[in-house]
């Protein structure tokens, strides 16, 4: 059995966290009250396909709203305080990068052209511990050791730098502040084979060097597997599935993960990957029942009705299948 | 009859599946093929050369299914595009069908470009965004002569239905933006396999769809490609998708493909340091890897600008034979039959 952190204390949970945003066609529930619970010293993995609301968590959580946001609600206990009754200046202040920091997707393509990377990893410090440049620069030195970047590339531009070595640089940056959680957005999407396997090490690495914890955001299964602790799987706005990563490797509970699973190509074995059929539902017109049930092989009657998130040995799954009461089939 | 008609009945007669090659000729043959690109200055005067491609050689017979596995700056498009023909060869020759491509011109070049469909590897940038499906799939045909509007939204919706956009009525008047990306790359596939071609280039055709479209779209290719018996060359990043698709698998590192074999033997038995590497971080999921460090060669690829001398891999490979590998260019190894390896350590 792998040890998961369950005595650990617990760092972060939402309750009913839910994002909606207006536009044109309607209003988009891109989060719909998502219930997570995270420990400290944990990765958490959540996954989904593009759509699947997942890169608006990580924007609730951290609450970078775009302008059109029409609904955004629930609870986020970072630390047992609900972050969500600070105000957008306590806000920043106390939390954003100082608890709770990211490495936005392609962070590694945004960095600032025209600054060199060591005064962009030390900025944040600049801006939130009051450090002195020279002391913040120390501090960045520090932080490009534990990424593995060499100390005189501090001095560097980012288009002095590899693909690899630009996201490292901005782990560095999400780091600099030493917070307790760092969200990463498919934080390898865009690396080529070897420096992904390079930055996941990095990021195991710095998970056992400095006790932090980790959202991983990422549609690719095979890497998610290299970091996670637990396991979230979201499908059209909801999350479907929390389950610890051993057993969710081996036997994921819900119908859309074991789809989803299944869909994965392996190096090794002679399993044939499968494809679900059909699309998710779109965000503006969400079926009533459960979001999966028109694509799903094991539907039955009650799928016309919501799931809730059902318990299932310390697992939870969002489907009738595992009802306590079912007597279907 | 016109030279125009008899262009037109060329046209229409290559769409008749030709009968299964029985091997004797390949349908491409690639020869020692460099290509190199100039790196200017100022303008003029030229700085150094890009060699993107050094010295590739191998066959490709009728039916067959390729692929092409390397990082990105490893020459895969350089050499994807000499192919198509869009690069000139700077060494070395590109054969289709016994015709050298460099020195086609004019008509020639229009009828080898249909012979030879390209799969974009963004649905999205490769379909205009302001013309319908039907107007997409028919130009094509426009170009290459078929004059009969009938035939043609009769050959159009065979493509439709073959890629599995039904029913075709809903989807030839849509525009690329109202489909998802999977239908889009069936979009994709559809114009390149529209007027028969015998060879498909697929540049990383699902690296930008979602897990589980994945494996649907590489599953259509592949029906596709046994149904026409066309020859495919399948370029990727992705080791793991490789298996399902072709039979032979080419490993690229720094404009030189350094390994080639067939797939399973390949999966199975790696031989040049560069594929072991390449294998031992791609990852089946598995809670277990989050307990352990993968094993990652030092360093990264080189400057094509000015690659190491000798084995292109030596200065990252832990087997170095000092004085050799870093010397002199590895030859191609037979180590068993039909699986080559470019490594001293076979000698």
């Amino acid at each position: 059995m792998i040890p998961t952190n369950g005595n650990q204390p617990t760092l972060l949970k939402t309750e009913n966290l839910t994002l909606h945003f207006r536009t044109g066609r309607g209003v988009v529930r891109a989060v719909d009250g998502v219930d997570l619970e995270l420990h400290a010293n944990e990765a958490m993995v959540v996954l989904g396909e593009s759509g699947c609301g997942k890169s608006s968590l990580a924007k609730a959580l951290l609450r970078l709203l775009p302008r059109n946001v029409h609904a955004y609600s629930g609870r986020v206990l970072l630390e047992d305080h609900n972050v969500m009754l600070l105000n957008e200046e306590a806000f920043r202040k106390q939390v954003r990068w100082v608890k709770m920091s990211m490495v936005p997707q392609a962070a590694m393509n945004a960095l600032n052209p025209v600054l060199r990377v060591g005064d962009q990893v030390a900025e944040p410090v600049i801006v939130h511990n009051g450090l002195r440049k020279e002391e913040a620069l120390l501090q960045a030195r520090k932080m490009f050791q534990h990424v593995g970047v060499p100390a005189d590339f501090l001095n560097r531009y980012a288009f002095e730098l590899s693909g690899g070595m630009r996201q490292r640089v901005a782990i560095a940056m999400s780091l600099v502040t030493m917070p307790r959680l760092v969200i990463l957005d498919e934080p390898t999407s865009a690396l080529d084979v070897l420096t992904q396997a390079n930055i996941m090490n990095v990021l195991k690495r710095i998970k056992k060097e400095l006790g932090i914890s980790y959202i991983l955001i990422t549609h690719d299964i095979a890497t998610s597997s290299e970091l996670a602790d637990r396991v979230a799987v979201m499908y059209a706005g909801q999350v479907v599935e929390v389950s610890d990563a051993a057993r969710f490797f081996t036997r994921p509970l819900h119908p859309y993960s074991q789809k989803l699973m299944a869909s994965v190509p392996k190096l090794h074995g002679n399993q044939e990957p499968d494809f679900i059929t059909g699309q998710p539902p779109s965000l503006f017109d969400l079926p009533a029942g459960c979001r999966f049930a028109p694509r799903c092989p094991a539907r039955f009657a009650r799928c016309g009705q919501p799931p809730p998130l059902i318990e299932q040995n310390g697992r939870r799954a969002r489907c009738w299948l595992y009802a306590p009461d079912r007597r279907d089939p | 009859m016109t030279t125009k008609d008899i262009l037109q009945t060329q046209a229409e007669a290559a769409v008749v599946p030709t009968a299964k090659d029985n091997g004797s000729l390949p349908l491409l043959s690639i020869r020692n093929l460099d290509v190199w690109f100039e790196l200017r200055r100022w303008g003029f005067g030229v700085a150094g050369y890009v060699r993107a491609v050094e010295n590739v050689c191998f066959d490709l017979h009728q039916g067959e299914a390729i692929a092409v596995v390397g990082e990105s700056g490893c020459g895969k498009s350089s050499l994807m595009k000499t192919i198509l023909g869009l690069h000139r060869p700077t060494r070395g020759e590109v054969i289709f069908r016994g015709q050298n491509v460099a020195g086609l011109r004019g008509h020639q070049l229009k009828a080898y470009r249909a012979q030879v469909g390209y799969i974009q590897q963004d649905p999205f940038g490769a379909l205009p965004p302001f013309m319908s499906i039907q107007r997409i799939l028919e130009e094509p045909l426009i170009i290459n002569g078929w004059k009969d509007p009938a035939r043609r939204r009769e050959r159009i919706r065979q493509a439709l239905e073959e890629v599995k956009l039904t029913p075709v009525d809903d989807f030839l008047a849509k525009f690329p933006h109202m489909l998802s990306g999977g239908q889009q790359q069936r979009v994709v596939i559809a114009r390149a396999m529209i007027l028969n071609p015998s060879l498909i280039v697929a540049d990383e055709p699902v690296s930008m769809l979602d897990a589980s479209v994945r494996v649907e779209i590489l599953k259509l290719l592949r029906s596709l490609q046994a149904a026409h018996n066309v020859a495919v060359i399948y370029i990727t990043h992705d080791l793991s998708t490789v298996r399902y698709f072709s039979e032979r698998i080419f490993v690229m590192y720094a404009g030189r493909i350094v390994e080639k074999a067939p797939v399973d033997r390949l999966l199975r038995n790696p031989r040049h340091p560069y594929t072991q590497a390449l294998l031992a971080a791609t990852s089946d999921p598995d809670a277990r890897n989050a307990e352990v460090f993968r094993e990652v060669p030092p360093g990264e690829p080189p400057s094509l600008v000015a690659p190491p001398t000798g084995c292109r891999f030596h200065p990252r490979c832990a087997h170095c034979i000092d004085g050799l590998s870093n010397v002199q260019d590895p030859p191609e190894i037979e180590v068993e039959p039909g699986h080559l390896v470019s490594c001293w350590l076979y000698r």
